[in-house]
């Protein structure tokens, strides 16, 4: 196909405003924060020292130091438990709703309601709930018979991870469940019926069938879901800043802290580079699996 | 094996009933045809009697015991889907094998039945494949080949030729006969086609809202129609139903006329049938032949499609009717010509205003016998 001079000028000057944001927003910074990793960038510069290259130092600070390694860590242990929680979540909420009943939208709609609410919203709802006198504390002295004491749920080092794994997977939990809805609607009911004559139960079906029509589904849902914990911040900064004694720290917040609060932008944007390979990883492994998948198909 | 039995069998959705009281007796070892239009809920009873779609009212019984209650597992069914409902993960071999995995049967009886199916299928070398690896007819086999390894009663097939290309369906409708007549099973189909009803069934069933409109062999149901659904229904092209009025009723037959036919008689029972009261003439377009018969009558020829070795031509009498012929492959006929038609009376078929058949005087031999004496 070829287009005529005129075609092609109009068809980039409708394309620009997107470069330009792309560039601007995106690809600008990305390019700053991999170049700022190898120097010794400050936020507010000093006029006397001029910024230098400092090669791979900013690397060996953050390994040196247990502060990196600790964020890692707490966000890695947050994933592996808001993962499958959520996709579990998510799952389950899309069968629910996987029906031919006639008020099936009306669930949709209160089942999505969560993640329209921005997340610092739910944060103060759920700080509520997390209170001394609040929702949870309540239901565990009425499941006790007032046995069990008030638990501080998010000053507590034992329960504050839990407790933004759970808030944190209800509030993400509606993404999951329209992929899996779409997954689910996917699948042909005749094979649901041929399940039920070759004597299957509930269970066979969702482990024989269900199950494996999903697994494209999961690569996706599980992998996104992946990415999205790893980003894990606002919910932190706004109920836990980090603590009780670090154990809700995460690595989005050890950049933001890093770099903004502590100025040290060369210091943050290698745990930014880190951080971005990490993900990158993240994607390939998806990317390679939904391969394997296609070429059986 | 075993046969079937359904007395007011009925299906309703709500308040819209969609089956609307079925009796019916299916022997042992027979190939029963469910045919209909879309919609006359021939694909719903099968469901029910797979136990897919539960009975309203009425009973079902499968070699003499009641079976309303039971899962489709118990009902000693096997079913073959139009999508052929193959499970995408699995490979050809635990497809076949699955149901009998679920019931936990040893490794070496379900990889004897699975061979065994495999085999009577010629398909063993599919057994490793996939069925997105497999071609339409290939899937198909397999479907069949599943439905064979639950070693079932009754097996149920739901329009299972209709996603295969022509050839194919040919081929797969042949290898059905043959595979009824191995099995000596009791086989329900479900078709629109009626070549494949025709071709297939010991006994059709037609089906029209909900409703049978006619049992019977497919020979006695193309010669001997209950009714004008019936009589619409079997055959193609279409028979010709032609508006007339009744002259006389008598022992002898009934006479009739209209504005293109003189005074015919019709060699057919008169039951309630009076002087004037209106009927309608029912003759088969391949009935339909030159000017050389006993009644003729003659029309403005509208379309001509050569088949090769027939040619079908619809013809407009001046009274208004619409008349198909089948004519020899070889006429020279062109639309706009006058052309005149002739059949036997002995041929026709005549239906009351009721649109009930009226039974005919002279029916072929073969329309009398049942499928297998037939052959």
């Amino acid at each position: 196909m070829s287009f005529r001079k005129s075609d092609n000028a109009s068809a980039w000057s409708m394309l620009a405003p997107a470069f330009l944001l792309i560039g601007l927003f995106i690809v600008v910074p990305f390019a700053l924060s991999v170049i700022f990793a190898f120097t010794d960038q400050r936020l507010v510069p000093n006029p006397n020292i001029t910024t230098k290259f400092v090669g791979v130092r900013n690397f060996e600070r953050l390994f040196d130091g247990d502060t990196f390694s600790n964020a890692f860590l707490r966000t890695a242990t947050f994933v592996i438990l808001v993962v499958p929680l959520q996709c579990a979540m998510g799952l389950g909420a899309a069968m629910l709703i996987n029906t031919t009943l006639p008020v099936r939208n009306v669930f949709r709609g209160i089942y999505f309601l969560p993640t329209v609410i921005s997340m610092v919203v739910v944060s103060v709802v759920w700080a509520s709930l997390f209170q001394m006198e609040g929702f949870f504390n309540a239901a565990l002295r009425a499941a006790s018979f007032g046995l069990l004491e008030p638990v501080d749920w998010l000053a507590n080092p034992w329960t504050a991870m839990p407790s933004l794994v759970l808030m944190s997977a209800w509030q993400g939990f509606p993404f999951q469940m329209v992929v899996y809805l779409a997954g689910l609607q996917g699948i042909s009911k005749d094979l649901y019926e041929a399940a039920r004559i070759d004597g299957a139960t509930r269970w066979q079906e969702f482990r024989h069938i269900t199950i494996p029509a999903l697994r494209n589904t999961h690569i996706l849902v599980v992998m996104t879901t992946t990415i999205l914990a790893f980003k894990l911040f606002t919910q932190v900064q706004l109920l836990t800043q980090g603590g009780p004694r670090g154990v809700t720290d995460t690595l989005v917040r050890y950049i933001y802290m890093t770099g903004f609060r502590e100025g040290k932008v060369g210091l943050a944007a290698a745990a930014a580079v880190l951080f971005f390979l990490l993900v990158f990883a993240i994607s390939l492994v998806q990317r390679r699996l939904l391969k394997e998948e296609r070429a059986i198909q | 094996m075993a046969g079937l039995a359904l007395k007011d069998v009925r299906k309703q959705y709500g308040k819209v009933e969609v089956i609307k009281g079925i009796d019916l007796d299916v022997a042992d070892g027979e190939f029963v045809v469910f045919v209909g239009p879309s919609g006359c809920g021939k694909s719903t009873l099968l469901r029910m009697i797979a136990g897919l779609e539960e009975i309203s009212s009425g009973t079902l019984s499968i070699g003499g015991r009641v079976v309303n209650d039971l899962s489709p597992k118990e009902r000693g069914i096997a079913m073959v889907f139009q999508s052929y409902a193959l499970y995408p993960h699995k490979t050809v071999y635990d497809n076949m094998a699955f149901g009998l995995q679920l019931a936990k049967a040893p490794t070496s009886e379900i990889d004897a039945k699975v061979k065994r199916a495999a085999g009577i299928l010629h398909m063993e070398h599919l057994l490793d494949r996939k069925p997105s690896q497999l071609s339409g007819g290939q899937r198909q086999r397999v479907a069949i080949g599943r439905a064979i390894v639950r070693n079932p009663e009754v097996f149920l097939f739901d329009e299972p030729l209709s996603n295969l290309d022509a050839a194919l369906r040919v081929t797969m409708r042949a290898e059905l006969s043959k595979l009824h007549r191995d099995l000596g099973a009791t086989m329900i189909y479900v078709t629109h086609d009626q070549v494949e009803a025709m071709t297939l069934a010991d006994k059709i069933v037609v089906l029209e809202a909900g409703v049978v409109q006619q049992a019977g062999t497919p020979l006695q149901l193309y010669h001997n129609p209950q009714n004008r659904f019936v009589a619409g229904f079997i055959g193609s092209p279409k028979m010709n139903f032609i508006p007339v009025e009744i002259a006389e009723a008598g022992s002898g037959g009934v006479t009739v006329a209209s504005a293109d036919l003189a005074r015919t008689l019709i060699p057919v029972a008169p039951d309630a049938a009076v002087a004037g009261a209106k009927a309608v003439l029912g003759i088969r377009p391949e009935h339909v032949t030159g000017g050389d018969r006993p009644v003729t009558f003659k029309g403005r020829v509208e379309l001509v499609e050569r088949l090769g070795h027939q040619t079908v031509v619809e013809v407009a009498t001046a009274g208004g009717a619409t008349v198909t012929a089948l004519l020899d492959g070889t006429t020279l006929v062109r639309p706009g010509e006058t052309l005149t038609l002739g059949f036997d009376p002995a041929d026709a078929h005549l239906f009351g205003e009721s649109g009930r058949a009226m039974e005919r005087f002279h029916l072929p031999e073969i329309a009398r016998m049942t499928r297998r004496t037939a052959a």
